[in-house]
C-alpha cells in the first residue's frame, strides 16, 4: 500500500522542484500504471517509495512505514516488503540465474533449505524453468528481465515496483512481461508499473495515474488518454 | 549457521577474486609492520643500553675527614633510607687507595698513605632524572662532606631517551595511518567492482551490517595474514642482524636484547595492528556505499 499526501520534493543541489504537491494512493492488491514524460517526476516518486530519498514536505506511507520519518536502520526491513525492478535488469553478471535469485534470499538471512525450495518455484512462475545454470549474458533481454522479476518476487514482497521494466524490450516481449505482472497481481501482490509506453498501457484495462510537472494530472481507468 | 557460513564464504571469496589486490594489501601490511617492528626493537635496545649505562652512572658521597671508619660505616642506614637511593656500598679509604693504585702506576703513589683518601659511599640511584635532588638531600646528612654526581651525563641520557620515544611514537603513528590508508583503498577498489552487487543487496533489504561484514572479514583475514608473515620475517631478520652485529663488534658494552625475550610483545603488537588496520580498512572502504 502506498499513500502520498501533498508530497513536495525539491532537490537541494539544483533547487529543482521535482514534485509539487503529489496526492495519490495505491491500495493493497491493486495494479496501477504510473505514466508521464521524461522529467515529469516519475523516478522521484520511485525513489521516495524505496527510501532512496526523503520528501521535502508531505506524507508518504509505504506498507505501513512513514517514509518521511523512517530511521535509516529501519530501511532494510521496509525494503523487504517491496520488490523493485529496473529498466536495466541489474543482474550480477558472474552469477547464474539461480544464484542471482537465491542471492536476494541469502542477503536477508534466509535458510539454505528455504532457498532450495523457493527459488525453483519462483523461476518456474516467471517461465525460466530449465534456465537455472545459465549466466545472464546467455539470456535474451526478456529472459533477463524475468530473472529480475523472480528476484523481486522471491522474498514474497507485498508490492512490486517496476521502473520502466519494458524500456529495453521489443513490443512482444513487453506484452508478455505485462501479462506476467498481471498474473503476479492476480496472486495478490500489489503492482505499480512506471512507464511511458502508450500502447502497452492501453492494452490493459488498469488504473492509470498520470504525472506532469511534478503533479498528478489525471487518475482513473482512462488516465493515459487524459494525459495526452 | 548458513548465514555465518555465507558471510565468511564471501569474505574468503573476495580475497581470491581480487588476488592481486589482496597480495598488494598483505605486502603493504608486512612492509609497514616490519618498519614499525624495526623502530620498536631499536627503541627497546636503546632503552636497555641506556639502562645499562644508568647502572654504571654512580654517584659518590665523601665522608668528613675527621670521621673514623666505624662512624662512617654507620651512616649506611641513613644513606640507603634517602629517597631514590637504590643501593649504597661503603668503601673505606684503604680500599679507595687500592682501587686508585690498581688504575694507575704504583710508582706514582710511593710515600703516599691512605689518609689522603676519604671514606666514601658508592651510591646507585633508582631514577637518574632525580639525581640533582638526591645529591642535595645526601649533602644534608651530617658527616657527608661532599657528593660527586655527573649531572650532565644524566641529563644527556634523559634527553636521548625522550627524543627516541617521541620520534618512535610519531613514526609508528604515521606508519599505522599509512597502512590503514592503503588497506582501505585496496578494499575500496574491490568494493568498486562490486558496487552493483552492494546496490542490489540494499534494494532487496540487506542490513548495513550484513553488507559490511564480508568486507570486514576480508580485511581481517588480510591483516591477520600480513601480521603473521611480518612476525616470521621480523624474527629471522632480527636474529640474522643481531648475530652479525655481535660478531662484527668486539665491544662488551653492546648488549643486544634476544628476540625470545620480546617475541610475545612483537607478536601481540603485530597482530593487534594488522587486525585493526584490516578490519577498520574494510569498514572505511564500504562506508560510502552504505549511505543510500
Amino acid at each position: 500500500m502506498v499513500e502520498m499526501r501533498n508530497v513536495r520534493k525539491i532537490y537541494d543541489s539544483s533547487n529543482t522542484v521535482a514534485l509539487d504537491g503529489i496526492d495519490f494512493s495505491v491500495e493493497d492488491g491493486e495494479f496501477v500504471f504510473l505514466v508521464g514524460s521524461s522529467g515529469s517526476g516519475k523516478s522521484t516518486i520511485i525513489k521516495l517509495i524505496t527510501g532512496e530519498i526523503r520528501p521535502t514536505s508531505g506524507k508518504i506511507i509505504v506498507n505501513d512505514y512513514d517514509m518521511a520519518k523512517i530511521r535509516r536502520g529501519k530501511l532494510p526491513k521496509m525494503r523487504r516488503t517491496l520488490g523493485v525492478i529496473f529498466q536495466d535488469f541489474r543482474l550480477i553478471d558472474n552469477m547464474t540465474v539461480y544464484d542471482n535469485v537465491a542471492f536476494a534470499m541469502r542477503v536477508v538471512g534466509a535458510r539454505n533449505r528455504d532457498i532450495r525450495k523457493r527459488v525453483p518455484y519462483v523461476l518456474d512462475l516467471v517461465g525460466l524453468d530449465g534456465r537455472e545454470r545459465r549466466l545472464p549474458n546467455e539470456l535474451s533481454g526478456g529472459e533477463q528481465q524475468r530473472v529480475a522479476i523472480a528476484r523481486a518476487l522471491v522474498n514474497n514482497p507485498r508490492m512490486i515496483v517496476a521502473d520502466e521494466p519494458t524500456g529495453n524490450l521489443d513490443p512482444v516481449r513487453s506484452l508478455e512481461l505485462m501479462l506476467l505482472f498481471e498474473k503476479i497481481n492476480d496472486m495478490g501482490t500489489t503492482v505499480l508499473v512506471v512507464t511511458h509506453e502508450k500502447e502497452l498501457v492501453n492494452a490493459f484495462s488498469k488504473r492509470v495515474v498520470a504525472i506532469d510537472g511534478g503533479q498528478v494530472i489525471s487518475d482513473g481507468m482512462d488516465g493515459y488518454f487524459a494525459y495526452e | 549457521m548458513s548465514r555465518l557460513g555465507y558471510l565468511f564464504g564471501e569474505g574468503f571469496r573476495g580475497i581470491f577474486k581480487h588476488g592481486f589486490m589482496s597480495f598488494a594489501s598483505v605486502t603493504i601490511i608486512i612492509a609497514c609492520l616490519i618498519i614499525m617492528g624495526t623502530i620498536s626493537l631499536l627503541c627497546v635496545n636503546i632503552d636497555t643500553l641506556i639502562d645499562d649505562l644508568e647502572d654504571q652512572n654512580e654517584i659518590v658521597a665523601f665522608i668528613d675527614e675527621d670521621m673514623g671508619e666505624i662512624q662512617a660505616a654507620a651512616l649506611e642506614q641513613e644513606i640507603v633510607g634517602t629517597d631514590n637511593v637504590a643501593s649504597a656500598e661503603f668503601v673505606s679509604r684503604e680500599e679507595a687507595m687500592d682501587n686508585f693504585m690498581g688504575n694507575y702506576d704504583a710508582a706514582l703513589m710511593e710515600g703516599v698513605d691512605a689518609t689522603v683518601f676519604r671514606h666514601r659511599y658508592v651510591i646507585q640511584l633508582d631514577d637518574i632524572a632525580e639525581m640533582a635532588k638526591t645529591k642535595q638531600e645526601l649533602e644534608t646528612i651530617p658527616g657527608i662532606a661532599k657528593v660527586n654526581a655527573h649531572l650532565d651525563y644524566a641529563d644527556s641520557f634523559i634527553k636521548i631517551r625522550n627524543i627516541i620515544t617521541v620520534v618512535s611514537f610519531v613514526l609508528i603513528g604515521v606508519l599505522v595511518f599509512v597502512s590503514f590508508f592503503i588497506m582501505s583503498n585496496t578494499i575500496k577498489l574491490a568494493t568498486y567492482s562490486r558496487r552493483e552487487e552492494i546496490a542490489i543487496m540494499k534494494m532487496v533489504g540487506a542490513s548495513n551490517s550484513f553488507i559490511r561484514l564480508p568486507f570486514v572479514i576480508e580485511g581481517l583475514i588480510l591483516g591477520l595474514l600480513g601480521s603473521l608473515l611480518a612476525f616470521v620475517i621480523m624474527w629471522g631478520l632480527y636474529n640474522a642482524l643481531s648475530s652479525r652485529i655481535i660478531s662484527s663488534f668486539s665491544v662488551s658494552f653492546l648488549h643486544i636484547v634476544p628476540f625470545s625475550s620480546v617475541r610475545e610483545f612483537v607478536l601481540a603488537g603485530f597482530l593487534a595492528v594488522g587486525i585493526l588496520v584490516g578490519a577498520f580498512g574494510g569498514v572505511n572502504a564500504i562506508r560510502n556505499y552504505l549511505k543510500v
